[in-house]
């Protein structure tokens, strides 16, 4: 049964294969006091942390489900599995870990890609870090990479700071249920002035059926620095539901600068309902590069607060919505401070059926004069199945600003593929080709390996889902 | 080389080309000219197999065999190649990319590469030109000197070039016919025109008429110097 792609899918998904299941540690199925009080116990915390999960446990149970956005209502939160602990330790080798999750990580190419081009890699398997690795040089300058955890271990006074105070539990449902049962994720701490030259990038994967993946992710850029942050997610396919409840909140001091990219490949019977904000302070720039390719549904809208004068807020996203997908993502961006400046790309393709939102707010404070916004959403319709929507909403209390909106609809014509077939391109290609074409202004901004990888990830769903 | 077998084609149920036929030869350059609206691209259209161009009636035979079915890709790999009158833009898309897909299998990239490199000098196309997302802000002179570019490195066997000589100033004009006429090597020619301008630098072996869907006319060069001179109808009554 190992390796069987479910036949409801289509199209070849290259990481739907699961392995068998020997762990450490499975906390019951379904949410209650005791499951979040076991997560802590075993994590052996401060009881402050103990305290935040449980009153954030309260807040989950009180809050309703969102009553915008995409479906939720077949989400069964009794049915699902919310802490798994693959391994007894962490390693910082990959030889020693388990061999069916070596060999998991050795299929997707992560540690080939280590080798490659990066500064630093953490591989979350199910709810733990498994492995974590960080460029020597690196380390002595004073940058922190590891799982939230050690995190909260080793730098309490840090991630006391800043933990929750970007995203609080209130917040929404889904970072409430994050904040009482949120394992993993990653800590990185750059000390002033240093500039990560390579990525750092963290690799998410779901192996259990029924399952709940609730990673972690503080970043703080001190004054002056800069780090480019990657994460990467895949899940075997299975005909039940997971989940995968994020919560991202990233600090970016005076002067400093952090990008942000995803590249989300979930299998399609995976919730992800993930809520990232940073913010950014005078003359810093924030840049959210956010791929949802994969997924059933995925709600996400990057945020940006920009509290400090001439701070830069960046999202530029994809997303792709085939067969039985809903993408519905976004971004938001406030504006607190003057001459502070956005700018949002966003391109969605919708195909056989798939479903792309883009919704995204803008909101600019009285006094946050001479600020400006660029905002852009084009959306590629392939076929009268399909459908894509956009919700654009814009608070603006002050005058002196600059806001300029910008949004497209356009079907691939049947001209421009007979332009293109007329020429020797068979159509399938000619369609792949306009694709790559309509989201190149956002390729181009991600590392090449990632820019092949995610065009070929939609060339393969599209041939899926045109053949 | 290429048969057309008493076709008749419609676009939307609307009847444009009526009971064609006619047998161009390998080698020929051919001029097809008529007023606006008498079916000129649609017979292009026709020939290169758009889907929305229906066959009603009729067959299409290129080099012995029937290619009445083919989709436009698979007659593009046999050989024929159609110069659009009106270029489509692609956003994200450069001609270098459209090229190396057409080629794949076929050629090598850095093949396809240095093709293009040396053809663009010789069709004084500038280098960010054909970097960029083919046909997007660029002039009509630059769009009909790109199209000539891929029929170039895509060396195919028919060309039909559907109005390349409107939209183009005289400079670009005389660069694109110099090329056509130069880089001929015995392919064979459709020259879909209004004027005789072009047909100054490429010389036609024969010169056919279109009026109203049907073939009204056929002559050599001298026909199309009458055209210029006295107009179709005159022509076409005479």
């Amino acid at each position: 049964m190992q390796d069987q792609i479910s036949s409801t899918l289509d199209f070849e998904y290259k990481y739907g294969f699961r392995m068998p299941q020997n762990y450490t540690f499975k906390s019951k199925k379904g949410l209650n006091e005791e499951v979040v009080k076991n997560i802590s116990l075993i994590k052996r915390e401060p009881a402050w942390m103990t305290k935040f999960r449980l009153k954030s446990y309260q807040i989950f149970k009180k809050k309703s489900l969102p009553s915008w956005g995409a479906d939720l209502s077949s989400i069964n939160f009794d049915d699902i599995y919310y802490y798994i602990k693959p391994v007894e330790r962490q390693v910082s080798s990959w030889q020693d870990l388990p061999k069916e999750i070596k060999e998991t990580y050795d299929r997707i190419g992560v540690p080939e890609a280590e080798k490659k081009f990066l500064a630093g890699v953490s591989a979350q398997y199910e709810s733990e870090v498994v492995y974590e690795s960080i460029n020597r040089e690196l380390k002595k300058m004073g940058v922190i990479f590891c799982d939230m955890d050690t995190g909260l271990k080793l730098y309490p006074q840090i991630v006391n700071k800043y933990f929750a105070s970007l995203i609080p539990p209130t917040d929404n449902k889904f970072a409430a249920l994050n904040s009482s049962v949120w394992s993993g994720g990653s800590f990185v701490y750059v000390p002033k002035g240093v500039k990560v030259k390579m990525p750092l990038q963290a690799y998410f994967r779901i192996n259990s059926e029924r399952f709940g993946q609730f990673e972690r992710t503080l970043i703080i850029a001190e004054e002056g620095s800069y780090v480019h942050y990657i994460e990467g997610c895949t899940a075997p396919i299975y005909t039940t539901n997971s989940l995968h409840a994020a919560v991202v909140e990233i600090f970016v001091h005076k002067n400093a600068r952090v990008r942000y990219t995803t590249v989300q490949n979930w299998s399609n019977n995976v919730y992800n309902l993930v809520t990232k904000r940073a913010r950014a302070d005078e003359n810093s720039v924030m840049e959210w590069i956010d791929c949802n390719i994969g997924s059933k549904v995925t709600m996400k809208y990057p945020s940006v607060y920009l509290y400090g004068e001439r701070a830069r807020g960046e999202v530029l996203s994809i997303a792709y919505a085939g067969h039985g997908q809903h993408q519905d993502a976004g971004a938001k961006m406030l504006h607190f401070a003057p001459n502070t400046s956005s700018r949002i790309i966003s391109k969605s393709i919708s195909i056989a059926g798939g479903r792309t939102s883009y919704r995204g707010l803008i909101q600019i404070m009285p006094k946050a004069k001479k600020s400006s916004v660029f905002v852009s959403c084009d959306a590629l319709i392939l076929d009268e199945k399909s459908r894509s929507d956009t919700y654009p909403y814009m608070k603006i209390k002050e005058n002196d600003v600059t806001v300029q909106h910008e949004a497209t609809v356009e079907k691939i014509g049947e001209e421009k593929l007979f332009y293109l077939t007329s020429k020797g391109i068979s159509k399938s290609d000619a369609e792949s080709l306009l694709v790559n074409g309509f989201i190149e202004p956002v390729t181009k901004e991600i590392p090449l390996e990632y820019s092949i990888e995610l065009n070929r990830l939609i060339n393969l769903e599209m041939s899926g889902s045109v053949g | 080389m290429l048969q057309l077998k008493t076709i008749s084609v419609s676009i939307n149920k609307k009847l444009i080309l009526k009971n064609l036929s006619y047998h161009f030869k390998k080698g020929k350059v051919y001029a097809i000219m008529g007023p606006n609206g008498s079916g000129k691209s649609t017979l292009a259209y026709a020939i290169a197999g758009h889907p929305n161009y229906k066959l009603e009636v009729g067959s299409l035979k290129f080099e012995g065999s029937d290619v009445t079915n083919l989709s436009p890709d698979k007659r593009a790999k046999r050989g024929i190649f159609l110069s659009f009158q009106t270029p489509h833009s692609l956003a994200g898309v450069n001609v270098f990319q459209l090229l190396r897909i057409a080629l794949l299998g076929k050629e090598d990239p850095l093949t396809v590469k240095q093709k293009i490199e040396k053809i663009a000098k010789k069709l004084e196309i500038k280098k960010d030109l054909i970097e960029r997302s083919l046909n997007v802000g660029t002039s009509g002179g630059e769009k009909k000197k790109l199209e000539l570019l891929q029929a170039a490195v895509l060396d195919p066997k028919l060309l039909i070039f559907d109005e390349i000589d409107t939209g183009v100033d005289i400079d670009a004009l005389r660069t694109i016919a110099k090329f056509m006429s130069e880089n001929r090597y015995g392919k064979t020619y459709l020259l879909i025109t209004h004027y005789n301008r072009i047909l100054h630098y490429i010389k036609p072996d024969r010169v056919l008429v279109l009026m109203a869907g049907k073939l009204v006319k056929e002559g050599n060069a001298k026909l199309a110097v009458e055209i210029e001179k006295k107009g179709y109808k005159r022509v076409v009554s005479s």
